[in-house]
């Protein structure tokens, strides 16, 4: 197992799942407290069409894909806003059709075609040291952003009327904060594609959120349960020799799972220990 | 007097919808006007155009703004709030003091103290570590109302605070109301009009239009006038063509 550090991609995909964990750690969490998952989604199959388009005009993939999920998530804030369009609806849209301009336009792309496969599943193995950096510098904007800020965030994701009434700026921080969403979702589809950021979003902050109710400790739980569950998953699908972002997620599922049955058990005892108690007296 | 907030001549609405036709109301300080009305009469509506959320079609809101200090203090209908949402019921009593903080959002140890004997007051300072979500109807309610005055706002805002409570709860907001108005004026939204009419110094009667009622005592032939068809809950020995008895200085305690 120690070997396993002496190679470079090894300790480069630690690196990347630790700054994941960090970035999808506290932007989930508040993807989760405000019922933004399908949200989420959204962007992050919308951003696979700037992949695309970027693949075809030979840009590279990344800056195609920051700009689509960027515009599609102040898209989809301003529309639920603004306008009478459904926002699940808006959502399924730009969904369907980010996915559709992408497998256009790198079926389009002359030559060799990239493996879509990656784009989906990611590769955390091939991890460079440019993916890290960029990683690094968001991962210290968003916890600088969340721990400045985080009475004002939670204030207005709590009760966002309430927060208009008494004039804060609202939609400024709604746009900041869907921007820095976008662009967690886009550093992290290089690593560890396009489902499994969503699961990075979701997973560790449900889990997370069996335990706590209260956000900012979700935040920090959801870190660590991500840290835990992806190097878990690296090292077991190095083991078997199976797709690393698949056994991620496996690994995320099942701690979620035998998180839910331990606090089903505890609760089944307290009952049962009530019970008692009261049959006693 | 001091006035707090005037409407004037204001025309309010969704899209096309005009909910409020050319409605005038000034709330001055020590008021506590109780608003009645038919459902999808524009109760609501009145209360989100003084709140800000809603900006007039036509005619103007004029706010009388002090120096410092909290202008409104809202209270919202329960069924708008997420109920699993991961906050505390300290962290939301002290979200009332946002309007204060700005967006920056810092808290000094002195706005928890405050937090704190807020929560006393109300009676859930046992609670302040739960999360909102495990609260009982009225637990929320007294949550909601912290996070409301804990900034002294001159105008505290009620929209239907009497839903999904207890008449021990109610009673005691009730009491609580008529302290607080020593200090604030109050302005509540509410479909009991034969309890509030009790409690409050005046009526609006909102149906599309609002008719202001100097009084806390209504007839049947005057609420027909206003063009405000609400059923008259009569209790007591309350002749029943009147609501409420003008005895609102009763519950009105010495304070200092």
């Amino acid at each position: 197992m120690i070997e396993l550090f002496s190679y470079e991609f090894f300790r480069n995909a630690l690196w990347a799942a630790l700054l994941a964990s960090i970035t999808c750690g506290v932007t989930g969490s508040y993807i989760v407290a405000r019922r933004m998952v399908f949200i989420s989604g959204g962007i992050t199959h919308t951003s696979f069409g700037g992949i695309g388009i970027a693949y075809y005009l030979g840009l590279n993939p990344i800056l195609g894909a920051a700009v689509f999920s960027v515009l599609s998530a102040i898209g989809i804030e301003y529309i639920s806003g603004k306008t009478n369009v459904r926002e699940d609806s808006a959502i399924g849209i730009l969904w369907s059709l980010g996915m559709a301009v992408g497998i256009i336009f790198v079926f389009l792309t002359p030559g060799y075609a990239p493996n879509l496969m990656s784009y989906l599943f990611g590769s955390i193995l091939t991890v460079g040291r440019t993916d890290l950096w960029l990683m690094l510098a968001l991962a210290a904007v968003v916890v600088f952003f969340f721990v400045y800020y985080y009475n004002t965030i939670l204030f207005i994701a709590f009760d966002e009327e309430y927060a208009r009434a008494h004039r804060l700026p609202v939609m400024v921080f709604k746009y900041i904060i869907m921007s820095m969403i976008a662009l967690t979702i886009v550093l992290n589809i290089r690593v560890v594609g396009i489902i499994l950021v969503i699961s990075f979003l979701t997973i560790p902050q449900a889990t997370a959120n069996l335990f706590t109710q209260n956000l900012k400790k979700m935040m920090i739980y959801s870190v660590l349960l991500g840290v835990a569950g992806s190097l878990a998953g690296i090292y077991i699908s190095h083991y078997l020799d199976i797709p690393s972002g698949a056994t991620i997620i496996f690994a995320f599922v099942v701690m979620f799972g035998i998180a839910k049955l331990v606090l089903n058990l505890k609760i089944r005892r307290v009952v049962k220990q009530e019970i008692l108690t009261r049959e006693n007296y | 007097m001091e006035p707090i907030v005037e409407i004037r001549n204001a025309s309010a609405g969704y899209n096309d919808d005009i909910v409020l036709h050319n409605i005038s109301l000034t709330v001055f300080e020590k008021d506590y006007i109780g608003v009645i009305g038919p459902n999808g009469g524009g109760k609501t509506t009145l209360v989100r155009l003084i709140l800000g959320l809603l900006q007039p079609l036509q005619g103007e809101i004029i706010y009388h703004r002090q120096l410092s200090g909290s202008l409104t203090g809202y209270l919202p209908q329960v069924s708008n709030t997420d109920k699993s949402f991961p906050i505390t019921v300290t962290e939301v009593v002290l979200s009332g003091l946002m309007s204060e903080k700005g967006a920056s959002g810092r808290l000094t140890r002195a706005d928890r103290e405050r937090a704190a004997e807020i929560m006393q007051m109300m009676g859930i300072y046992h609670l302040r570590h739960k999360s909102i979500g495990v609260l009982s109807g009225g637990q929320m309610q007294r949550a909601f109302l912290g996070r409301a005055i804990i900034a002294q706002p001159r105008l505290l805002i009620l929209d239907e605070p009497n839903t999904f409570v207890d008449n021990k709860f109610e009673h005691d907001l009730y009491e609580l109301l008529s302290r607080l108005n020593e200090n604030m004026a109050i302005l509540m939204v509410s479909h009991d009009v034969g309890t509030i009419t009790t409690y409050v110094k005046t009526i609006a009667c909102v149906n599309r239009n609002l008719h202001y009622h100097p009084s806390n005592i209504i007839t049947q032939s005057q609420l027909a006038a206003y063009n405000c068809p609400i059923q008259l809950i009569t209790h007591g020995e309350v002749p029943h063509t009147v609501l409420g008895v003008h005895n609102h200085n009763h519950h009105h305690h010495d304070h200092d």
